[in-house]
């Protein structure tokens, strides 16, 4: 399926693109004796926005979108629960999005590592935020998925869902972007606690979701 | 346990007083109706009756509001949704396809749900059912309205269901591309599969299936076409004659065979009889007798279509609708 929606995986890349041009600029800007300034923040975590915005999108349209063009009653018709449906689509949605996620964060580390000067480089990538980038990305894009899958089920416009979805992973980014600059300390203790109910919440977020997939009031826009 | 319910004479379905409403409004009540397996059964109504309510309901859609129903062996609770589901194919009035994909991957996305085993070989046996193999790498969106039908009836034969049910199949075709899907759908009934059909085209009906049922809100009448027919209206002959009887009355009126009679100044008349076979040599001799010049007596044919508007047109519902 992914053959077919190319274009749609391709503007995908154009938002995280955007947030690559700031932490690019400033590390092939920055001279060997900033390197002590960004010792002590943590710009590569600026990164798990991506992760937090991109799949917003997608997932917004995966219930309402179906739904405005007819295609989702025959889906409902098979023998599908609708734990699996829903679980089906989030996945559709979290694969892309992990791998555009890591694949922009690869190019950015592979272009500081080749370009920037070798005391930023070495100040910027450090082995704690490139694993908590590793960690975090799919568990934030998982959470971004329900969120917007939610707005989804309930949405009747495919526009209204999208922007809904974006502006309810505003908070998800706006934790990641103070955790970078280092008004949040990122901290190992931190970032179990983190893991951790980011892992239990989009655990019982997958059921609330299901919940919310009513087939009958998706089909008549109505529960009696 | 399929074989069972075939084998043990149950229906594949069998509903009971089944009763949908959305509030205050009512999309179909009190509905009772048991089909065969096997059968073709059309059900047939006017816009709004709840025909596709009825059909999202038996397909585990949406939740009944009262009474029962079992569909293919299966009891009609929320527990056995997905069992029902994979027992049946539901084909909407819209065929829902994803356009971006081709015939073959649409159909290849739906093998995939319904988890059918072997889903090429099962795939191919599809678009060949509906006469689609050469238009399989075709994208969906490319297709006309009457091949878009078809890719959907080849998505519902997948599974290859105990029960199909079809939402107005021919809804916005145009002539030819009826005909073909009135062709395949009566190629599946030959085949043995159990189809409830959704319609308000009573040629449909007519020429597909083996018993209707007329629902308008409430089921109105079910049974053979025939049967509705003989039901419904009285045999009647009618006759036409060279000029007009000079008393009419005296030719009919003592023939024990007739039980009313109508007619024109122009020589037409409609006569209501209890055996048209017996009752037309009779009438036959005496307006003769009376001096008559016949030009025609032939038994009166009431379609489906006078069935279907005698009862929706006594029906204050479909009135105020």
């Amino acid at each position: 399926m992914y053959r077919r929606t190319g274009s749609i995986i391709v503007t995908m890349s154009i938002i995280p693109l955007i947030f690559l041009v700031q932490p690019v600029v400033s590390a092939l800007t920055a001279s060997s004796a900033a390197a002590v300034s960004i010792r002590h923040h943590h710009e590569l975590l600026y990164m798990l926005a991506i992760p937090g915005l991109v799949p917003a999108m997608l997932a917004a349209y995966a219930v309402v979108g179906e739904r405005q063009q007819g295609t989702l009653e025959p889906v409902l018709t098979t023998p599908l629960r609708r734990e699996e449906l829903i679980l089906g689509k989030a996945l559709a949605v979290l694969v892309p999005a992990v791998v555009l996620a890591y694949l922009i964060f690869a190019v950015f580390l592979a272009v500081v590592a080749i370009f920037a000067h070798p005391g930023v480089s070495s100040a910027l990538i450090r082995g704690s935020d490139v694993l908590a980038q590793v960690i975090f990305t799919p568990l934030i894009a998982t959470w971004s998925i329900w969120i917007a899958m939610a707005i989804s089920t309930r949405a009747t416009d495919i526009r209204v869902a999208q922007q809904l979805s974006v502006l309810a992973s505003l908070p998800t980014i706006a934790v990641t972007t103070l955790i970078a600059f280092d008004v949040l300390h990122p901290s190992l203790r931190l970032a179990l606690v983190l893991g951790i109910a980011l892992l239990l919440a989009n655990r019982v977020a997958w059921r609330l979701v299901s919940m919310l997939f009513d087939r009958e009031r998706l089909i008549v826009g109505t529960r009696s | 346990m399929r074989a069972d319910a075939r084998d043990g004479g149950a229906p594949a379905l069998a509903v009971s007083g089944l009763t949908k409403r959305f509030g205050e409004r009512i999309a179909f009540e009190d509905v009772t109706f048991e089909i065969a397996y096997g059968e073709v059964f059309g059900f047939l109504g006017p816009n709004g009756a709840g025909k596709t309510t009825t059909v999202r309901t038996l397909g585990t859609l949406i939740a009944p509001s009262a009474g029962t129903a079992t569909v293919a062996g299966i009891g009609l609770t929320p527990d056995n949704g997905v069992e029902i589901r994979r027992r049946i194919a539901i084909m909407p009035e819209s065929p829902g396809l994803y356009d971006r994909l081709s015939v073959a991957e649409n159909l290849t996305c739906f093998a995939d749900l319904y988890e059918v085993a072997a889903p090429r070989e099962r795939i191919q046996e599809a678009l060949r059912s509906v006469r689609l193999t050469d238009r399989a790498d075709d994208l969906c969106g490319t297709l006309s309205k009457g091949l878009r039908q078809r890719v959907a009836l080849a998505r519902a034969l997948l599974s290859e269901p105990e029960v199909l049910f079809l939402d107005e199949p021919t809804s916005g075709l145009d002539p030819a591309a009826s005909r073909d899907v009135h062709e395949l759908i009566a190629g599946l009934g030959r085949s043995g599969v159990t189809i409830f059909l959704t319609t308000h085209r009573l040629e449909e009906a007519e020429r597909l299936c083996d018993r209707v049922a007329i629902l308008n809100t409430r089921l109105q009448t079910i049974g053979q076409p025939a049967e509705l027919r003989d039901r419904l209206f009285a045999k009647s002959l009618t006759i036409r004659t060279r000029t007009a009887l000079p008393d009419p009355e005296r030719v009919f009126a003592d023939l024990p065979a007739v039980e009313r009679w109508s007619g024109d100044a122009e020589g037409s008349y409609l006569v209501s009889v209890s055996d048209a076979e017996a009752a037309a040599p009779a009438i036959t001799r005496a307006l003769v007798a009376a001096g008559a010049d016949v030009l025609s007596i032939s038994e009166s044919y009431h379609s489906l279509e006078d069935v279907y508007l005698e009862l929706i047109d006594e029906d204050p519902e479909a009135q105020r609708r």
